[in-house]
Order: C-alpha cells, then structure tokens, then sequence
C-alpha cells in the first residue's frame, strides 16, 4: 500500500522583548538561576499580572508578515494544570480569542516548487520555567528565569505532506521572525520550538488518520529525523495489523530514537477559562496599521531584490536572505568589499563551514563583515591569492585582527614583482629541461595541463606567495616554442 | 478616646488633645485586655504600631502631617505587608512573610496611618460566619455565642468592640457589607476597580474588592479617599480621579430616588430584619427622598451564578499553593505528586477545599458550558437588571443579610444555609457597583443592617446618602454591651 504523511506543526517563538510578558523581570538568557525571577513570576500571594504591550506589537508583527487576520480583541485565558516549574498552577495564555487568525506562508521546495502552508492561528502566551534533574541528589531543581517570558505559538493546518516540507515551514517560520526581529533564532537556546503532528494514511483517502504529537524539537535536522522515524513507524504498526494511539511523544535527537510520553487518556483536563486578571485586549487599527508601515523587510521580498540588485542566482540569494542576520551580514560585506559574487562564495563557503564547525550563529562570528571585506578586497587587488586568503582567514577567526595586519606579519604578501618572478621562472626552466621540452613538443590543447608543474615548482620557491595571475603570463611568454 | 470616630480624633490630634502615641496605647491597650473575647487579630504589631505612631507625633510636631497621620487602623489580614506575617486566615500561609506590600497598605501607610496589626477572617476569604479561620472563629461582640459574619468578621468584630476604629476588609460576595451588619458598623464595598489588587490575596478576582470598616459614613467616606485610586499593577484598576469623598456628606437628600427591590423582601426575611429595614425607609422618607419599588428580577439567580463563579476562579487562584516555593509544606514527601496531596490536603480547611472542588468541576470538560458559562451569562443579566433600575432610581435600597448574627454551628452543616447568608450582598459583586451597609435597628439586641446599592463609582452619593442617615438616627452610636 502507498502511504501519505500528513503533518502540522506547532510553533514557539519566544519574542525578544526586554521584559517578560506580564511582569517586568528581565528575559536575558543565561543568568544565574532564578535572578530573574520576580514576585509575579515566582507567582507570590496577591501579585498580579500586567501584559506588556512589546509582545502585542510584536505577535501583530508576525499576524501581518503570515497575511493573517489580527484579532481586534484577544483574550487571555489560564491553562490548569499542576508543575513545579509553572508557579501559578495555570499557564496564561490564549484559546478561544487568539491574537493571530489565519494567515499563511509560501515555501520553497527543493525542485524549485513553491508551496502554500495554510496557518490556523498564533496566539500570545507565556513561558514555564525550568525543571532541572541533574546535580540535585536525586531531587529536581527549579529555574524561574524563563518563566513569564513571552511566546507566540503558531499552529499550522495538516498541510504539510513530507519531512521536507515540514523542514520547509519551520525555516520558513524561523527566517520571518528574525527578520521581524521578534525573535532571536537561537534554537539551541530554546528560542524557537517545534511540536509535530504526524499521521499518515493510505494515498487517495480523505480522512486524516491517528496523529501522534512529538514534541520540543529545537533544530531542524531533529525535525526531520523525528518525523521520518514517526512516519516508519506509525506505517510499520499498521502494516502489521495495529494501530496507531493518540499520544504525545519525545525524540532524543542524541540516541535518535523516539518513546511515548503520555497517552490521550493521560492527558490533562486544562479547564480553560478567561483570565479576570487581565481584561480583554482591544487593538485600534490605528495600532495595527502603525506597526504595518514599521514592518520590516520579509525574507521573500529580500530574497527578489538579491536577485536583482546583487546579481545573485536564486539560489544563492535563498540561501543568504533567509537569515536576518545572515543577510545583514551580506550586505555589510559588499559594501566592505565591493563584490557580491565574492561575498556570497566566501559566505557560503569558509564562513558558513566555520560557523557549522563552531556551532556559532552568524551573529557571534569572531570575524566581522568589515574584516572579511578587507580581506576580500586584498585578494581583489591581488596583494594575496585566494588560497593565502583562507589561511588569513583562519588567524583572523582564531585571533581576530585586519587583513593587512595579518598578512604583513605573516609575509604572505603576493610577489608580483616582474623581475623577481621572471627570475624564478628562469631558475626552473633552467632546472626542467626535459619538462621544458616535453611542453614545448607536445599537442599545445594539452599544454595548460601541462603548465601547472612549472606553476607548482614556482609556489614551492615562493612559499605559494607568487602571484599566479603574472607568473601564468611568465611562463606562457618564457615556455613559448622558439622558432614556431 | 475609643468612642471617638476619625474624623473627631483627627481633629483631638491636630489640638493636641493627645498624642499618636496616646492613641496608639490605647488601642493596643484595649486589644491587649479584651480580644481574647473577640479573637478578632490575627497578629498585633504593637512595637511597630509604637514605633510609627512617635514618628507620626514628629511629623506633626513638624507640621508636615497629613490629616489622617498618626490615626490607628486595622487590616484584614488578606494584605500583604511587607515582613509581617501575612495568613490569609489559613495554615497554608501561616508561616508567609511578604517581601512587598499590599496597594492599600502603602496607602495608609502614605498618609501616616498606624497600622495595629492584621485581623482575623475566613480562610482566603470564604466563609459567611468567621468559623472558617485556621486561627478559630471570631465572636460577634454583640453577643459572643453568635459569629460576626465573614469573611470580614474580624474587621467588622474589632471596629464594634472599639479595638480600632477603622478597619480594612474586603468584599467577594458580601464580605465586607455581611459582617459590618452583623456587627453594627459601617461598611462599605467600593465599585470594582476603584480600589487597587495588588498585593490582596486573592479569592476571586473578577469580584474581590477592598473596602473599609468604620462605625460612621464620615469616616469610611475619608478612609475611602487614601484607599482608592488607579493602581498599575493591577490591570483591573480603573484610571480614574479620586474625588474628596467628604465633600457631598452634608448634601440634602430632598428628592433623592429610592429603588426598593421587592425581590429583596421576599421569603426568607426575618420578620424583625425586615421591619427595621422599613423603619428605615420611612426614615428616609422623611428625609425627603422618594421611595420607588423596584425589580431586579434575577435576584435569586445571584448565590447559584455566584457559587460557580466564585469557586471556578479560587480553583485557578490557589493552585500556587502547592508546598514549593512558600507556606505551608508537608513533611517528607514521597515524591511530586504527594508534596502537592499532602501539603494541599493539610495546609487548607474543608472549606477552601469544597470550594476547590466546586470550582474544579465547573470548569471541567463537559461541564464548563452548563455551569460557568451558564453562570455568566446570569452575571450578565444581573448587571443589567441593575442598569435598568439604576436609569429609574438614584440608589438601590433594602437588607444586607436576611437575618441577624447566627450561633455559632448553626449553619455548619448546611453549606447551601450559609451561602443564602449572602442572598442580597452577591449580586452587587456580580455586577461591580459599590456597595455599603449601616446599622439601622436591632433585633434581640443583634444589630441589622441596611444595604445601600449605588450606580458605579457614586460612592460619594453612596456616603452621602449613609451620612444624612446617621446625621438623622443613632444606630451607629450603639455599642455592644461592656464597651
């Protein structure tokens, strides 16, 4: 039988507001634990909550960047349900009058198809702190820090039909809320999570299948990997006559393995009900049309003007405007350097392999877009060759430090110096006469190839610092047959 | 000095008839010797209580005092104040001390107030008799066998007794207004959002509310200006300005319209409440104003639609007393799920818990569409029944509790019994008008209350329609017996 994936995604962006989202503790990741931890977050007796406008503005951010529908008037509610690292005993958050209706999002496909994800809603809500069960004897510790920071969740319609699709939205997602500056990205730090509903069904059937949920995927090869082990899975299971049970589930992206967290009938009764802490909020549209005239550059718009005004292949511009930052780092560098082809290679290439290799994000690179435009730019005026220009490349990552500096201290200047290259040209003519004429009787279409030996013996005298543009003039002038 | 009312011993300070300090002992003195009758504290704060009141004395010295400096208040003790004990009448919060202050507090603290230490009341609040304290009921000083209400009743008892003469309490469903009646004293309950949250434990709080208890109209009247205002830590607080409540006391009521519900003297009035109600009426009759009956026709939907509201929110409310972060832990729990069982299940009385439960159920999967929605869509019925009378009349007129102060283990048995206690005082919560109760006679030497309903935020016409009242009768002079 022939089986299609069916999947939704459910989508927490935690929004990169200076306070939380009802209290005004700082949201700053990595303090010492609970330091920022008010009254309210710690849910003190009498404390009550007072929502920050910063999150509004920016749930309205992401509602009109997805084309959806902003809710004139939203409605927190509380979720009931007891965790040592939810304070109050109910989260608040938004059920009945969310504060994003539906939008959606176009995302490029591998073959060049575009496909349209359909979003149901984003509402606004708060965070939980953190449960740590390690280094406690055997007790668990609590972190209150993150509790209280402000998070859209994004739930999406079952569109999404393959893991590469999936993959597709969530990047997708992702690019627009830095690009909205909403959200700092950094997925290793929680800043955006993924729940994924997959069911599958027999191709052709209409009805939707039993989903599973597995839930808190923060990257996207996790997400990838969790649903194309779900989909086995669950085909698997019914394959051999079971079925498929409602459940929630964890992936453990280090094992790569899959285990059931609870089942439906375990679940919670939330009992939502209207917070009367918090009044409804109404939203002007005044309010909303203000925001729309500040929004942002979006990722689509961006990736149509690298095409045209860099001259960049539609590839290479999806792959650098994704990124706010990434694309803002691409913009410094050519104007550091003049050269945009350059940039993106020299982007896509050592920075981007670096990046990976640290795991750092392009916003932490040790080297700055001015350094490596300074560094380009040498290579442009031939002070250094590309191949010297990766190993500066390398000190400035480890060491910092401008181009000029590190090449000068390092000596890696090119020689291009006419008479000095003519001299070693000369040096090894004179050393490889049996080369010399090899090259000179030989088939001039297999000449070239033939060059580069005389090319290797040259950078092996000049410690590669010859400049391979003049010396290739050289020895085609010097090696030309006599008398021909 | 205790007999004297604020506004009297406002003045004996600025004449320096006697000092804060004076004033202080006083009080301190009589709470020393008689409330062990009473029981009516919680925590007496006497060396803080001293300590402000001779800093209060400089300021006057100074004459940089305001005009309520060195006046000593009590406060329910659902305020927070900053490192002192603050219970909430329960076993779950008897250990709590905390790092910040209620709203209210800082504002009496502000103009110079010395606070005499926290009164005692039902457990968070829920109760109608004061039988519900973890710290054991107060006795009603009109006659020690009967409760003084709830869940004020501290309050309500020490302000009778003349412990302090003013005292802060609060309203969820007749809180304030059920206690000052059962206790002959004055009480008001301001329009909801008028007077700051932040830091008042609360119950419920789409209807919680502070107030003030006081033996005078004036007197609330001048309490009510320190407490009230716009608070930005409460989202439910209403920016508004805050109006010399004093200034109309004196108005004349000539013409005033008096709606009288006839649903509020239907069965299940006492026969005696109900004449000293009349009494009243006619009183006011004579006073000039014109007397109208009235119907709010979904009277008697207030206690059920009341009873899922209350409940369903305290459910939410009191789940952060879980035994984690503060209050009451059991020992040595087994493991998460017996640390929540366990320290819920000693550290709230059985109260608390059935209200928890009730709550719990009417929000429950299957249930929320029949009883909470159900509920507010009656609260919304309600409250227009209110602005319909409110576009024939001036105030809404009638009794505060269907019966005077009952003995103590009357009702509790009966839950449903007790809560019909709150049968006249929870539609006004449901509908957020203010609301103020003052004696009006006496039935078997109990006093009985009579219940003023206003149109939101005319507290002022509220006081002032109590003030020509007591200006024109002596309940309000009356004491219990002994004081």
């Amino acid at each position: 039988m022939e089986w299609e994936t069916v999947i939704g995604l459910e989508v927490h962006i935690q929004l990169a507001t200076q306070s939380k989202i009802f209290s005004g503790a700082a949201t700053a990741f990595g303090a010492a634990p609970n330091t920022q931890a008010c009254a309210v977050d710690l849910a003190m007796p009498g404390t009550l909550p007072v929502a920050n406008e910063a999150a509004f503005r920016y749930a309205v951010m992401f509602g009109l960047a997805v084309d959806a529908e902003i809710a004139t008037t939203s409605v927190f509610e509380r979720k009931n349900y007891f965790y040592p690292d939810l304070p109050k005993g109910y989260q608040t958050t938004q059920l009945a009058k969310p504060i994003v209706g539906r939008g959606h999002v176009d995302v490029q496909l591998a073959g060049g198809d575009s496909k349209r994800i359909r979003i149901h809603h984003a509402h606004l809500e708060e965070d939980a702190g953190k449960s740590l069960h390690e280094d406690f004897h055997g007790m668990s510790g609590i972190d209150l820090n993150r509790a209280g920071t402000p998070l859209i969740e994004v739930v999406t319609e079952p569109d999404m039909r393959s893991a590469e699709e999936a993959v597709a939205c969530a990047r997708k997602l992702h690019s627009i809320a830095t690009s909205l500056g909403i959200c700092d990205g950094d997925m290793s730090q929680g800043s955006m999570r993924f729940d994924v509903n997959i069911s599958v069904r027999p191709r052709g059937d209409k009805t939707l299948g039993t989903r599973t949920e597995t839930k808190n995927l923060n990257s996207f090869r996790f997400i990838e990997e969790a649903i194309k082990l779900e989909v086995a899975r669950q085909i698997d299971l019914i394959e051999d006559g079971g079925r498929v049970v409602q459940e929630t589930r964890l992936y453990d992206g280090d094992s790569k393995t899959a285990r059931s967290m609870r089942s439906k009938e375990e679940a919670n009764d939330y009992r939502y009900f209207p917070c009367p802490d918090l009044l409804p909020v109404v939203l002007e549209a005044d309010y909303i049309d203000a925001i729309a005239k500040q929004l942002p550059e979006l990722p689509d718009a961006r990736q149509s003007r690298f095409v045209n005004e860099y001259g960049l292949s539609t590839y290479d511009a999806a792959a650098l405007s994704s990124d706010a930052a990434g694309a803002a780092f691409f913009e410094a560098l050519v104007a550091a350097c003049g050269d945009a082809k350059q940039a993106a290679n020299w982007l896509m290439g050592e920075v981007s392999a670096r990046l990976n290799a640290d795991e750092r994000h392009i916003k932490d690179s040790p080297v700055s877009a001015a350094q490596l435009g300074g560094l380009i730019a040498r290579v442009l005026d031939n002070t250094i060759s590309g191949k010297m220009a990766k190993q500066v490349f390398e000190v400035m990552w480890k060491d910092g430090g401008d181009a000029d500096t590190i090449i000068a201290n390092q000596g890696l200047q090119q020689v291009s110096d006419t008479a000095a290259l003519e001299a070693m040209v000369d040096a090894v003519i004179a050393d490889s006469a049996k080369q010399v004429d090899n090259y000179r009787n030989a088939d001039p279409a297999k000449r070239p190839k033939m060059l580069g030996y005389f090319v290797g013996q040259i950078m092996k005298a000049s410690k590669g610092q010859a400049n391979p543009q003049i010396l290739n003039k050289i020895l085609l002038k010097k090696l030309e047959p006599k008398n021909k | 000095m205790h007999d004297q009312t604020i506004a009297e011993l406002s003045r004996g300070l600025a004449d320096k008839a006697f000092s804060c300090e004076e004033l202080t002992r006083h009080y301190l003195e009589r709470i020393q010797r008689l409330d062990t009758a009473y029981n009516s504290f919680i925590s007496v704060t006497a060396d803080a209580a001293l300590a402000r009141a001779r800093a209060a004395d400089a300021e006057r010295a100074a004459g940089t005092a305001a005009p309520l400096c060195g006046i000593p208040i009590a406060h329910k003790d659902i305020f927070c104040t900053r490192g002192q004990r603050t219970s909430c009448g329960s076993k779950m919060l008897d250990n709590f001390v905390p790092p910040y202050n209620a709203k209210v507090i800082d504002n009496f603290d502000n103009a110079g107030c010395v606070s005499l230490g926290k009164t005692n009341m039902d457990e968070f609040a829920m109760g109608s008799s004061n039988e519900n304290s973890f710290y054991g009921p107060v006795k009603n000083p009109w006659a020690t066998d009967s409760v003084p209400g709830g869940s004020s009743g501290g309050s309500a008892a020490c302000v009778a007794a003349r412990l302090a003469p003013a005292a802060t309490a609060t309203d969820t469903g007749g809180s304030i207004r059920q206690p000052a009646s059962h206790c002959g004293v004055t009480g008001l309950k301001p329009t909801y959002g008028r007077v700051s949250r932040w830091g008042m434990i609360a119950f419920a709080s789409s209807l919680d509310q502070g107030g003030i208890i006081t033996r005078t109209a004036e007197d609330a009247a001048l309490l009510l200006a320190v407490m009230a205002g716009f608070d930005a830590r409460d989202s439910t607080s209403v920016e508004r300005p805050v109006p010399d409540y004093t200034e109309h006391l004196s108005d004349s009521i000539e013409g005033l319209k008096i709606g009288v519900p006839a649903e509020y003297f239907g069965a299940g009035l006492d026969a005696g409440v109900g004449a000293a109600v009349e009494a009243a009426i006619e009183q006011y009759e004579a006073l000039g104003a014109q007397i109208k009956t009235i119907s709010l026709p979904h009277s008697n939907l207030a206690v059920p639609a009341y009873y899922v509201i209350a409940p369903a929110e305290c459910s939410a409310n009191l789940s952060r007393f879980d035994g984690v972060r503060y209050g009451y832990r059991c020992d040595n729990p087994k493991d998460l799920a017996d640390l929540y069982k366990r320290s819920r299940g000693e550290g709230f009385g059985a109260e608390v818990k059935r209200r928890i439960l009730v709550g719990t159920y009417a929000l429950s999967a299957g249930y929320y569409d029949a009883y909470y929605n159900k509920a507010q869509q009656v609260r919304r019925l309600i409250k227009q029944d209110f602005v319909t009378a409110f576009t024939e009349v001036d105030v809404v007129l009638g009794p505060t509790a269907p019966a005077p102060a009952f003995r103590f283990g009357a009702k509790s048995d009966d839950p449903v019994a007790m809560y019909l206690e709150d049968i006249y005082t929870t539609p006004v919560n449901l509908a957020g008008l203010p609301g103020l109760s003052l004696p009006c006679g006496q039935v078997a030497g109990k006093p009985v209350g009579l219940q003023l309903i206003g149109n939101y935020f005319e507290e002022a016409r509220l006081l002032n329609i109590a003030h020509q009242f007591q200006l024109a009768t002596g309940h309000h002079l009356q004491a219990p017996q002994g004081i």
